[in-house]
Parts: C-alpha cells; sequence; structure tokens
C-alpha cells in the first residue's frame, strides 16, 4: 500500500509538472483514437443507415455480423491487421506496419462495428417515429437519412461515445501493429503495459490517472453537450 | 396564406374498387369513392373502421392490394408534393417550431428566401407567430397538432388530409384545430378528415363518408346524412348505440363483432 500511495504521490506530480514524455504519449493516444473514432463515423453512419432503411436479400446476416463484430477481440485486429501490412503481407507495399496510420487502422476495424451496429439501431427506431411524416414532406429514404442522424443527435452522442471509449482503452491491438516504439507508437495503454512490467509505477499510474481523467473529461463534456441539446431543442 | 390554384389540379380523386389487408387482416374492402374539389369530407366511423387506412392510401403512404386510384393530371411524380397531411399523433422534428415549418418546404426544394416568406405567412396565418422559436417537443399536444397543420399548410397543399387530428385534444384546442381547418379550408385547400366524433362531423362536414368494417358505406351531403342515414349502421352510431365487442365469433376465431341494441 505504501508503494501505491508513493507511486500515486508521484504520478500526480508528473501530470502537475505536464511531464513532456506524459504528455506526448496522452497527445499521440488522443491523435490515434480521435482519427480512428471520426474515420469509423464517416464509415459507420451511413453503413448504419443502409441497413436501417433498406430491405435487400442477406440484411438480416448481415445485420447479426455488425452486431457481431462488436465483440472483436483487439488482439485478434492487431493480428490480423499485423498481417495484412506485415511485409509481405497484401497491403505490405504501404509500410505502414509499426506506424501510427497502422494503430488507426487497427482501431477503426474496432470502432467502426460499434458505430454501425448502434447507429442502424437507432436510425430504425427513428424511421418508425418520423418515416411516414418524412415521406408526406417528400423524403426519399436517402433524403431523410441527414433529417434522422440530425433529430437522433443526442442518443448518437452516446454511440460517440462508445466507439471513443473502445478505442482509447484497448491495448491489444496498437501494441501488436504500433510495437509501443517511443517517442513514435507510444500510447497510454502500450506505455502503461510497458512501465508496469518495467516496475516504472509512477508513470504507469500517472498514465492511469490521466486515462481516468480524460474519459471523465470527455463524458462530461457530452453530457453538458446532451443538456444543452435537450434544453434547446426538447 | 394563398389556396391552390384551380382548373389544373389533382382533383377529383376517384377511388375504384380498392382493398388492402394489413397482417393478414382486410383493412379496406372493395372501396369506391370520390374525392370532389373545394369541399370539406370528412371520413366518419367507428375505430377500426379503416379510416386512417384510407388516409394513408390516399396520400400514397400504402399501395392498394386491389383496385386503382385516379388522380387528375398526367404528373405522376408531383402528386404527392400538391398534397399533405396531418398525423394523429403529431410528429415534431426536435428544432424549433419556425425549422419544423421550414423542413417540408426544405424537402421540397422551396428556395430560401421563399421558404422563409412562407413560413412566416403561415406562422401570421396560424396565430402561432409566438412559438416561433420555441422547441416544437417542448409544446403541449394540442399546441404541437396546430404546429403539425401549419407545417402541412405550409407546402400549400390542394388537399391536405388529416387523421383524427384532434382525437386526443381537449375541448379547448380541439376548438383551435377545428377554427384552423375552417380558415384553411376557406382558402382554397380540398380538406379530407377523418374523425369518430359525431358532433366535430356536424360542424366540419360538408360530405360524409361512413365508415364500417373496412368498408364505405354511405357517401352523402352532410344534411342529408345526419337527417336521413340509409344504413342501420351508421343510424346505429348516429343514435349512439353502435359499439365494439372482443367476443369471438364462432369457430373460436379472434375477431370484432359488431352489435347492434
Amino acid at each position: 500500500m505504501q508503494q501505491f500511495g508513493d507511486a500515486f504521490a508521484a504520478a500526480l506530480g508528473l501530470i502537475v509538472s505536464a511531464d513532456s514524455g506524459l504528455g506526448e504519449i496522452v497527445a499521440l493516444s488522443l491523435r490515434v483514437s480521435g482519427s480512428a473514432v471520426v474515420l469509423a463515423l464517416l464509415l459507420g453512419l451511413p453503413l448504419g443507415a443502409l441497413l436501417a432503411l433498406y430491405r435487400f436479400p442477406g440484411r438480416g446476416v448481415a445485420i447479426v455480423g455488425v452486431n457481431a463484430l462488436m465483440g472483436l477481440p483487439p488482439v485478434v485486429v492487431g493480428l490480423v491487421v499485423y498481417l495484412m501490412f506485415s511485409r509481405s503481407g497484401p497491403l505490405g507495399v504501404f509500410g505502414l506496419l509499426y506506424s501510427p496510420s497502422a494503430m488507426i487502422i487497427a482501431q477503426l476495424a474496432l470502432v467502426l462495428p460499434i458505430i454501425a451496429a448502434l447507429s442502424r439501431q437507432h436510425i430504425e427506431d427513428l424511421w418508425g417515429e418520423y418515416g411516414d411524416q418524412l415521406r408526406s414532406f417528400g423524403s426519399s429514404r436517402w433524403r431523410a437519412v441527414p433529417t434522422l442522424l440530425w433529430e437522433g443527435r443526442i442518443s448518437l452522442l452516446t454511440v460517440v461515445l462508445a466507439g471513443f471509449g473502445r478505442a482509447i482503452a484497448e491495448v491489444g491491438a496498437v501494441m501488436i501493429v504500433g510495437g509501443n516504439i517511443d517517442h513514435y507508437t507510444r500510447v497510454m495503454t502500450t506505455a502503461i503495459s510497458l512501465e508496469t512490467s518495467k516496475g516504472d509505477l509512477p508513470l504507469a499510474l500517472g498514465l492511469g490517472v490521466v486515462l481516468l481523467l480524460l474519459s471523465l473529461a470527455v463524458n462530461t463534456g457530452l453530457t453538458l453537450a446532451r443538456a444543452t441539446t435537450v434544453r434547446q431543442a426538447g | 396564406m394563398r389556396g391552390s390554384g384551380r382548373g389544373s389540379g389533382i382533383l377529383p380523386l376517384s377511388i375504384d374498387g380498392v382493398s388492402v389487408s394489413l397482417a393478414g387482416r382486410r383493412v379496406l374492402d372493395n372501396i369506391s369513392l370520390t374525392i370532389p374539389q373545394g369541399e370539406r369530407t370528412v371520413v366518419l366511423g367507428p375505430n377500426g373502421a379503416g379510416k386512417t387506412t384510407l388516409l394513408r392510401l390516399c396520400h400514397g403512404l400504402l399501395p392498394p392490394d386491389s383496385g386503382e386510384l385516379d388522380w387528375q393530371g398526367p404528373e405522376a411524380i408531383h402528386r404527392r408534393q400538391r398534397q399533405a397531411m396531418v398525423f394523429q399523433r403529431p410528429v415534431m422534428l426536435r428544432r424549433s417550431v419556425r425549422a419544423n415549418i421550414a423542413h417540408g418546404l426544405k424537402v421540397r426544394r422551396v428556395a430560401r428566401r421563399e421558404r422563409r416568406a412562407r413560413v412566416d405567412e403561415v406562422l401570421e396565418a396560424t396565430g402561432l407567430e409566438g412559438f416561433a422559436t420555441r422547441p416544437a417537443r417542448r409544446l403541449s399536444i394540442g399546441e404541437q397538432q396546430r404546429v403539425a397543420i401549419a407545417r402541412a399548410w405550409a407546402l400549400a397543399p390542394e388537399v391536405l388530409f388529416l387523421d383524427e387530428p384532434t382525437a386526443s385534444l381537449d375541448p379547448g384546442a380541439t376548438r383551435a384545430v377545428e377554427i384552423l381547418v375552417g380558415l384553411i379550408s376557406r382558402a382554397g385547400t380540398t380538406v379530407v378528415l377523418t374523425t369518430q366524433d359525431l358532433a366535430q362531423a356536424r360542424r366540419l362536414a360538408d360530405r360524409v363518408v361512413f365508415f364500417h368494417g373496412g368498408r364505405a358505406l354511405e357517401m352523402a351531403a352532410a344534411e342529408s346524412f345526419f337527417a336521413r342515414p340509409r344504413s342501420p349502421e351508421a343510424r346505429a352510431f348516429i343514435a349512439g348505440d353502435l359499439f365494439w365487442s372482443g367476443a369471438p365469433v364462432s369457430g373460436g376465431r379472434e375477431a370484432w363483432v359488431v352489435h347492434e341494441r
């Protein structure tokens, strides 16, 4: 317990003194996970809308598939992306392995099913509620998509949060495809893992505290945004 | 608020031998009727008679299983653009009243400047200016229904379908909605309204179509319908004696049976 106390004090020291090594790691984490979530939104929302609003052969299978992919183990994603981008893999020519780009791709694969599956559910429910009215206005299903996304903005914020939470907290995928290279691909989770095994508990704990604070900040921000939206738009 | 031009319109609508089944139940059974231009047609009947299905069919939200709907004029694509519908439960978008009214116009690609002018016009004509910036979902249900009607009217429809617009409203809100319907009708829009409220039908109808069990049993001018209903069902309904019971008929099949006392 003594050790924990010392480590915790040292951790706070690192945070308060704005340690540059710590800052670099936090910044890369935010960049990688943020990019993955933005890309996942760009791909996942249209995919969710497609699955929600269109009837086509194999739709049921596709929905079950996307839902199942929400539970993908990060290490498996890491392994697959590793195989794809390794020197002899099909995408090896791009030379992306052990780079932040490979980490973004791996996290994208983890977050995309979450965004697509949850937004599919929300959009389908919204279409049930608004469909007749929007069709009465003359909206096609495609024209209705931006309207439905905007109507569902409050619940979709939660979807974004779920995706970001998944990305920022996972360690398996970024460890395999990023390699935890100092000053290049080291993010919070891989650093915590490494420092713990090295016995440098203050840095590991400091990063852990930052991770928690970050999660708290993002959640608080979104809760405030939601309260504002509800107040303004009912 | 101007009405739509007459002459080259889409009305009258003639419905010829239309049947619709939903989930295995025949909801509309061989309906033939005409919706003339410029009149207030009230579709009257008890719950489950098929009134809502009729409006959804007319508005193109539901295809007929058999039979035909004949609108006037050649421009099939633009027909929906010349109609509007108000639903029993108002569907308000999560935005201001003004943005709600503007949305329908936006979908129909009305240019921004004209959109603004029309929204102002309709807000003023319906007495909703005071609500313009309020979040629509925060209004009372009666106010929401007035916004829904204003929103439909802003589309300058030739024909406006209203599906039991006052079913869940108190008498004051019902009165406000009826005034609005009168206003829209006088401005030249053909109104088709469903109701189960006999008094409302008496107040609003030029013509009555009486629905029962998925069939249009009577079509008549309002005075003659109320003075001399021809079918026993309509007579019972007007006398307040027609009611529904969930008792299963012989054979054990669950069905709705009409009783006459």
